[in-house]
């Protein structure tokens, strides 16, 4: 089961979950959740974190990667999904999920889809802070660790 | 053959639009060269596409180089390094 969801709506774990549990085969479920960070700055804490996206494209590039992933890992599930619009810290923003026979399979596929969804997958973040708004920068350290996996 | 142009976060707010139909001249066949030109249509293009190294592109949604054809394309998006995730 390769599921790929980019929406506005906040993101629901335990249906995410519930459904890749139930992937044939699945003797593992290994998940990974990103939350919005507050990330004091100069100009203090992050009111609102808005996702924008390429719509299509980033569907097609997280499903190039969930499929890299079940090929290469003998998935059951791979599961990703992503908050787009306008968020608050605290609030989830990305979830992913991999279902495999054994932990090991299920820990890897997990830690790739994450590494490579930052680097791979047309998504922009702005960070509004009072009456500033200021885009994210792309970071090395993103990558590099999307790079350990080629 | 007319291209539809698609921008992101910072270079959408610089060009001041997200999309716009372009029909570049025929020497025009590459997004290193589509840039170029594209960059001399408006001071907000000119200030979105100023700092070469930090654009990315997509050709009908495939991301590629600099260098990559242009020729066919029906949509070409132009945009900073993503950071989703």
């Amino acid at each position: 089961m390769i599921r790929i969801l980019v929406s506005p709506a906040p993101i629901d774990v335990g249906a995410e979950m519930t459904l890749a549990e139930g992937a044939s085969g699945a003797g593992a479920v290994a998940t990974f959740t990103g939350l919005v960070r507050a990330d004091a700055g100069v100009a203090g804490d992050v009111d609102v974190l808005e996702l924008e996206h390429y719509p299509g494209a980033t569907e097609a590039a997280l499903a190039a990667l969930a499929r890299e992933a079940t090929v290469r890992w003998q998935l059951g599930a791979a599961t990703i999904v992503h908050r787009v619009g306008p968020m608050r810290p605290g609030e989830r923003i990305v979830f992913v999920a991999a279902a495999a026979p054994h932990r090991g399979a299920a820990l890897d596929a997990c830690a790739y889809l994450i590494d490579r969804l930052k680097t791979d997958a047309p998504f922009w973040k702005r960070e509004i802070r009072g009456a500033t708004a200021a885009w994210v920068e792309a970071r090395d350290a993103d990558s590099t660790a999307a790079d350990r996996w080629s | 053959m007319a291209i539809r142009m698609l921008y992101f976060a910072w270079v959408r707010e610089r060009v001041g639009t997200g999309e716009e139909l372009v029909d570049p001249p025929a020497d025009v066949t590459t997004v290193a060269a589509l840039i170029d030109w594209l960059a001399t249509r408006s001071a907000g293009h000119a200030d979105a596409l100023a700092e070469r190294g930090r654009l990315r592109a997509a050709v009908d949604q495939a991301f590629v180089t600099p260098d990559a054809a242009i020729t066919g394309a029906r949509e070409v998006a132009i945009f900073p390094p993503v950071t989703g995730g």
